[in-house]
């Protein structure tokens, strides 16, 4: 379903991507894992197209996505979350999962400025939606409150609620437990299993808790330094060699 | 405090929150249509001025306020607006088509000036756009064939369905469209188009990641912002009579620029008090001048010192404006004696992702 294929990225002197392979097959929980620096973010920054590739191809769903624009992206089927988190900060919880509902539109400039009926009948729809997703990550109490006033594990959630809207295939996670408790933690796995199984929405993420990738994923890429050193099941990455050498050194 | 229960979502997308809240919308239009049988003619000029001031406003505020991005060249788009205005009544359109050509003249020029404005943000851009400004004025000075130069152009007399306007009738026409501007720009806002405005205001990384097309919707802002404005600048030409380049310069830029600010960006309210404010503040430093000893009162830089001196205390103490304040007054009110000073502090924000930038 979603294939990277001999990805490179380089920064000046410096290969954040090196040479990378891997694919993701539908209704799977895939994890990228790796030390600081690995790489990690770079490859999902490279499919979501704020970085240009320098080498190498991105397959979607049958389709060379290696050249679209980053806007283009989400209306493909991917969306994504951020590592430090990105929300329109001075609306709502509400208005940013509203915001996300763009994509879905009928409606065009013109329309919007009259409020024609079928403008109301879409806000209508696009609110019922958004209260699923509400509902689905248990948001109720924050629906009116404005980003910069809640913490950290929530506005997480929010991000999460916002990528759902846009009615994704692909989901990438950027280091969904980071900034998390442990107890924050365990709810956002359930979460991203109910995701995974209810929704059926297939899931790239890169991770750095081993519990989470163990408990999660099918299969594990392991980076180091921008390079592939093991694929495989999360136990079979875990013990390996290569993988033990790049997080404890020789 | 009111609390309203909300039992359809259509409650989400109307426009006002219950009836309690379309009564005081109503009863605020009734004293409005009705302020001219009670006061005088000066203060009903005045009142026409506010009301095509915060046309003007409504558009810089889309920019602005909404979308976040800066233009110190909005003068530009009043004087192209008026003098479109009034070339095209000069050749006998009529001002239903006269107006619009204005308008569309000026998102055209929306449009291009949105160009600089897709690689360029706050300091940069302002000056772009004050460039645009001055590079419009001289247009404006030296193509005198067309506009009349430095002689001045005069403006027709507002007319419609061939009868003259007298100023309580072109009052009520500025209240009309006053209405019909504050309603569409309310409609666009809860629309998903008004929508990617505030997405790209808050974080264009977001925006791209759910989908928004950042070329598409600055050009769209600029060119509605325009819009509007040179609507305000084709009914202000009538009330100025006469014509010049200098008309709308540099100061009117700012002048804006001060009105959004001061009344509070991303309000629409915030456009309306800026416009009060920004109208009455001349006349209430006329006021002072008499009051002032001699020494203080006839310098002549008052004005603008006391515009630069209110700016500066508003950026200080209350950067969200007079509809920001009239916020804090209501909760007050609601809330009494309840009220806490924290609720509108902001929480410190958490390192936003650099990593993509």
């Amino acid at each position: 379903m979603f294939e990277v294929s001999e990805l490179s990225k380089h920064f000046g002197g410096v290969a954040a991507v090196d040479n990378v392979s891997f694919s993701v097959d539908k209704g799977e929980i895939f994890s990228i894992m790796g030390p600081n620096g690995a790489g990690k973010t770079t490859v999902l920054n490279l499919i979501s197209r704020f970085y240009d590739v320098d080498v190498g191809t991105i397959r979607f769903a049958g389709q060379d996505i290696t050249r679209v624009s980053p806007h283009e992206i989400a209306s493909i089927g991917i969306a994504r979350t951020f590592q430090n988190i990105e929300l329109f900060e001075r609306e709502t919880v509400l208005q940013n999962l509203l915001i996300a509902h763009y994509i879905h539109r009928q409606t065009n400039v013109l329309s919007d400025f009259l409020f024609l009926p079928h403008v109301r009948r879409q806000e209508v729809k696009f609110r019922k939606e958004a209260e699923d997703i509400i509902d689905l990550l248990h948001l109720q109490r924050y629906r009116e409150q404005r980003i910069h006033a809640l913490p950290f594990g929530v506005r997480k959630l929010v991000e999460l609620a916002r990528a759902l809207c846009l009615k994704p295939k692909l989901l990438l996670l950027d280091e969904p437990s980071s900034g998390l408790n442990p107890e924050e933690t365990e709810d956002l796995s359930f979460w991203i299993e109910d995701i995974n199984k209810d929704l059926g929405i297939t899931i790239l993420m890169v991770e750095h808790d081993m519990n989470l990738i163990g408990h999660l994923s099918n299969r594990v890429l392991a980076l180091s330094s921008g390079r592939s050193i093991a694929l495989g099941t999360p136990i079979e990455v875990k013990d390996h060699p290569d993988v033990i050498r790049a997080y404890l050194g020789t | 405090m009111r609390f309203v229960l909300k039992t359809d979502y259509h409650h989400d997308v109307d426009i006002f929150r219950d009836r309690v809240q379309l009564g005081w919308y109503a009863a605020l239009i009734i004293f409005v249509l009705s302020l001219p049988i009670f006061w005088g003619t000066y203060l009903e000029s005045q009142l026409t001025l506010v009301f095509l001031w915060s046309i003007a406003g409504a558009g810089l505020m889309i920019l602005v306020g909404y979308t976040g991005l800066i233009s110190l060249g909005h003068a530009a788009f009043l004087s192209v607006g008026a003098y479109t205005h009034a070339i095209f009544l000069d050749l006998g359109v009529p001002p239903f088509t006269s107006i619009p050509l204005a308008m569309l003249l000026c998102s055209a020029l929306g449009v291009i000036v949105s160009i600089a404005a897709l690689r360029m943000t706050g300091i940069y851009l302002a000056i772009a756009t004050l460039a645009f400004a001055m590079i419009v004025e001289k247009i404006l000075k030296n193509w005198s064939s067309v506009t009349g130069g430095n002689t001045g152009f005069k403006v027709a007399s507002p007319e419609l369905f061939g009868w003259e306007l007298n100023s309580t009738l072109y009052y009520y026409v500025c209240l009309l469209v006053l209405m019909v501007v504050m309603l569409c720009v309310t409609n666009l806002l809860r629309a998903p188009t008004g929508r990617t405005f505030l997405a790209v205001r808050d974080s264009e990384i977001s925006a791209q990641a759910t989908g928004i097309n950042l070329i598409k919707t600055k050009t769209l802002a600029f060119a509605v912002s325009a819009a509007l404005t040179g609507l305000a600048g084709a009914l202000l030409a009538h009330q100025m009579h006469y014509l010049f380049p200098d008309s709308f310069n540099l100061f009117t830029s700012i002048k804006l620029l001060m009105l959004v600010i001061i009344g509070g960006l991303g309000s629409m309210w915030g456009v309306i008090f800026g416009a009060i404010f920004m109208t009455l503040l001349p006349d209430l430093i006329a006021t002072l001048r008499e009051w002032l000893p001699d020494f203080i009162g006839n310098l002549p830089g008052l004005e603008p010192f006391t515009f630069g001196l209110i700016l500066i205390l508003f950026l200080i103490f209350e950067p969200q404006g007079i509809s920001g304040r009239w916020q804090k007054i209501r909760l007050f009110i609601g809330q009494f004696p309840l009220y806490r000073k924290r609720t509108f502090r902001r929480q410190k924000s958490f390192l936003r992702t650099e990593r993509v930038h």
